[in-house]
């Protein structure tokens, strides 16, 4: 296996980020290899914490080899670095034994979450790692300047690991996984290639239905309301696809879900975030949804919140009330 | 990166020069450019959470916090818009949908920035309920009041009692939040520094407020009411009352008390000189028995945050008592006398930037036949209060001269407002008493400004007295670090609780900075600069009053000094 090109060969393969973001895994690693710095980090992150997605546990589980195959190739790709991999609860659970075995005596720790659904932000991961409150950080400086302890740190999706041992294998079919789930009939993580429109994943797996439904793609909390006719698109987001028989699915109870999630889980940092989803729950659970407050409330998560998570908690529900709420 | 590059942006159209690395947020505000922000504190690290201050920029997508958000070059930024005005309101909207609408409570003078923000930006109130109105009231001592109900977690409390060391107040989850509370730890306990309510911009830390009594004891015909005002407060409270920052007020500031119907007006920083000479002598004995480091006591955060974390150092603390407390203990006794009035019919209230001095006042240990020498202790901002609610003008007010004997006093009782104050008018003195000869210089300026720590060796009689003078409670914990493992590295220390000292304490005008901390200090070193007596041993009054009253030990002991013991946590949660 030939790495010293490695850099070159995940720009030629074009290859993305697979934790969501969809930034160039190229370019994040020439960022961290050229900045000057005595330590540098890298950090895999299998944290998944989003319900109904469960990609990343199924490529743990079945292609071990390749993730600590692709940390090891970034370990010599970057000098002085050090490597976590930080891995989520459940599958800490699941697969230590495996993963340590592979892990050897490189210098790889395997780190188990704390915290829950933002403690798998990437700025919030260095908090984590360092002991401190779980909460995203200013950027910039991102963590490819600045990271874990102040260091460069190389921040990856346990699948975009996977994806880089098999470019430096030279077996990269340019494929992604795709978790689907919810009223599906043939549930379970799908390989396939990363071009694919939703539809065709769906019609592939034999999980089109023959009932009248919707998908939320991209994300258990965060992923957009699609309709059957709006599918014959890429996934925005994680890899995952859950579907919902629409005469089946008390949309309220979905909305609450969610929204529940999200109160509990966010860092209650920034105002747009912990009061305007606050404010948001209050209508789902009261089933009165003002269009004009919720307008306002969306409009702030959107343009204002700090991190990801507030600016994405609007989606989901517009995507509900504009799409399948008949008023 | 070049630190001190100079670039140019545009802030609504206008061409502004600025230094790479700064803030858009840094950048507006040198240039008077309003942009509006609740969680912003020059003295903490940016957080960036209240979202308020969110501006566009040319070419970027959607809105940007100004506060985290740097400059760079050509940037054009846009602080006002229709986007940006929406997402200002809706959030500000949202805050206050976690706070009172009303607050019964709202005193002028006593800042409320939420407030002041919600009436200019006309929000509207009725769209949520306050979802806070069960959040509970704490107390810290007779020092602090943390009504959580108006919290809006912008966590500057936290940061700030972080930042002094504490970490007192905690953030916890509760009922599916992140809320600010006061420790449950019984290792940890508030030291009173008042440091979280200067940091709070919605009123929900306060002093604990006396202010209301003092006004009893004026209108009681029965009571002597004999104020006395400390160093800082003369170079602070013009601040309050629309003056430049540092404006000196000292003889308005005694026509306003007078006004509010005080019988005497002294001064705190005559009581400064007393501490001055008990605390050379005790810095000469515990140099000769070498007994050092001998630690000054003036500030009572400090004082109990070696109670509470640090017993083993209380040896070392001077036992002189604070300018205060020896005032309030002369007025109740050397000045009763000779004025004939029973000390049990005086009322002394002492204007003090602090709010830990409510709690030095409450110290059994500091009566004097039963009587406490300080009655009430008002903040700056409530005298502030008091002066607005009487209509007290001290802009137009005729300035009057300060009552003797308890007003005469040097400059170096003076400088006692700034860090490094008591040190050097403790060592101008202690060279008199060292060398018999005086000083040729005066200014130990090795130990002034604004620094978190500063170290100096003075050469006395051959002899070097090594200084260091800490401001700010996080950097007292370093300096305990040093000591630790080398208990005699220095001879004297200075500690201040609050950054630059009682110029920027817990009891001052908001906001407070290190700007305005700066020319606060600077106007006091003026004072002394300009004053004929600089010294407190020259101070008439010193030498008439060690020469007719504290002309005995136990005198002496009795009015000047007291004793400190190992304390247990005192905040009950």
């Amino acid at each position: 296996m030939n790495i010293k090109n490695i850099i070159t060969k995940l720009e030629e393969n074009n290859l993305k980020g697979r934790g969501g973001a969809n930034f160039p895994t190229g370019l994040k690693w020439k960022m961290v290899k050229e900045i000057k710095a005595e330590k540098k980090y890298i950090i895999c992150n299998a944290s998944e914490g989003e319900p109904d997605v469960f990609k990343d546990g199924f490529i743990l589980e079945n292609y071990p080899e390749e993730v600590i195959s692709g940390i090891k190739i970034a370990l010599e790709t970057i000098d002085n670095s050090s490597a976590y991999l930080y891995i989520s609860k459940d599958y800490y659970r699941k697969f230590k034994k495996d993963l340590e075995k592979l892990i050897g005596k490189h210098p790889i720790t395997l780190l188990k979450k704390t915290g829950g659904y933002l403690a798998g932000e990437e700025t919030s991961i260095c908090e984590v790692i360092e002991g401190k409150r779980i909460e995203p950080r200013i950027r910039p400086p991102f963590p490819s300047q600045s990271g874990l302890w102040h260091c460069p740190t190389l921040i990856n999706n346990v699948e975009t690991f996977y994806c880089v041992a098999k470019i430096a294998k030279n077996e990269y079919n340019k494929t992604r996984f795709y978790s689907i789930n919810g009223d599906a009939e043939n549930e379970g993580v799908y390989e396939l290639p990363e071009d694919y429109s939703i539809s065709r994943i769906l019609k592939e797996t034999k999980n089109w239905p023959d009932f009248d439904f919707f998908v939320q793609s991209g994300g258990g909390i965060a992923g957009e309301i699609l309709l059957p006719n709006e599918l014959d698109q890429m996934i925005k987001g994680t890899g995952s696809i859950i579907v919902f028989n629409r005469k089946q699915t008390d949309l309220f109870s979905l909305m609450e879900k969610w929204i529940n999630f999200l109160i509990e889980e966010n860092c209650d940092k920034c105002i747009p975030c912990r009061e305007g989803t606050y404010r948001i729950a209050e209508m789902i659970k009261k089933k009165k949804i003002d269009k004009k407050i919720l307008d306002d409330l969306f409009f702030v998560l959107e343009e204002s919140s700090f991190c990801a998570l507030g600016k994405g908690v609007a989606s989901p529900i517009r995507g509900v009330i504009t799409k399948l709420l008949n008023e | 990166m070049n630190k001190n590059k100079k670039i140019q942006i545009i802030i609504d159209n206008k061409k502004i020069d600025c230094i790479e690395g700064q803030t858009i947020l840094e950048v507006a505000m040198e240039n008077k450019i309003d942009i509006p922000g609740l969680c912003f504190h020059s003295d903490l690290d940016i957080k960036s959470n209240c979202r308020l201050c969110m501006v566009e920029i040319k070419d970027r997508k959607g809105l940007h916090a100004s506060c985290s958000t740097k400059i760079e070059p050509e940037m054009e930024i846009i602080t006002d818009s229709p986007k940006i005005k929406r997402a200002r309101e809706i959030n500000l909207e949202l805050v206050f949908a976690q706070h009172p609408k009303e607050d019964k409570n709202y005193t002028p003078g006593l800042n409320y920035h939420l407030l002041e923000l919600a009436k200019k930006y006309n929000i509207r109130t009725d769209r949520f309920s306050n979802r806070k109105t069960t959040c509970p009231i704490y107390k810290f001592g007779p020092s602090v009041v943390f009504d959580s109900s108006k919290c809006i977690d912008c966590r500057n409390c936290v940061d700030v009692c972080e930042k002094q060391g504490i970490g007192f107040l905690e953030i916890e989850k509760k009922d599916h939040f992140f809320q600010v509370v006061p420790s449950k730890d019984e290792n940890k306990d508030c030291i009173y520094c008042g440091q979280c309510v200067v940091h709070c911009p919605t009123g929900a830390l306060m002093a604990i407020e006396d202010f209301g009594e003092v006004e009893k004891a004026i209108q009681d015909k029965n009571k002597i009411v004999v104020f006395q005002f400390a160093p800082s407060i003369r170079t602070s409270i013009g601040e309050e009352l629309g003056m430049p920052y540092g404006s000196i007020v000292t003889e308005k500031l005694i026509a306003g008390i007078k006004k509010l119907g005080a019988d005497k007006v002294f001064d705190t920083s005559t009581g400064a000189d007393f501490t001055t000479m008990e605390e050379a002598g005790e810095l000469i004995k515990k140099i000769e028995e070498g007994t050092t480091p001998c630690i000054t006591s003036c500030c009572p955060s400090w004082v109990k945050f070696v109670e509470f974390y640090h017993p083993e150092l209380i040896h070392n603390l001077a036992t002189t008592r604070s300018p205060q407390i020896i005032l309030g203990g002369l007025i109740k006794t050397y000045w009763a006398e000779k004025e004939n009035i029973d000390p049990k019919n005086i009322i002394v209230v002492s204007i003090m930037p602090c709010v830990a001095k409510k709690y030095e006042i409450e110290r059994k240990e500091l009566e004097i036949d039963n009587l406490k020498p300080v009655d009430y202790v008002l903040t700056t901002r409530e005298l502030t209060h008091l002066f607005i609610k009487h209509k007290i003008d001290l802009k137009k007010i005729e300035p009057q001269k300060i009552d003797n004997p308890l007003g005469t006093h040097s400059g170096a009782g003076v400088i006692y407002g700034a860090s490094g104050g008591v040190v050097e008018s403790a060592l101008r003195t202690a060279y008199k008493k060292i060398t018999k000869t005086e000083l040729t210089k005066l200014e130990f300026k090795q130990v002034r400004g604004m620094e978190g720590i500063k170290k100096a060796t003075i050469e006395i009689n051959g002899k070097s007295i090594k200084i260091a003078v800490v401001n700010g409670m996080g950097n007292a914990k370093k300096i305990l670090k040093e000591i630790e493992k080398n208990p005699k590295l220095y001879d004297a220390i200075e500690v201040m609780a609050c950054d630059g000292g009682c110029i920027g304490g817990g009891g001052q005008p908001m906001p407070t900075d290190s700007k305005i901390r700066k020319q606060r200090a600077e106007s006091l070193y003026q004072i002394d600069n300009e004053k004929e007596i600089r010294l407190a041993h020259k101070n008439p009054i010193i030498k008439k009053v060690y020469q007719d009253f504290l002309n005995s030990k136990e005198k002496i002991h009795l009015i000047c000094h007291t004793k400190y013991s190992p304390k247990k946590r005192e905040t009950k949660i």
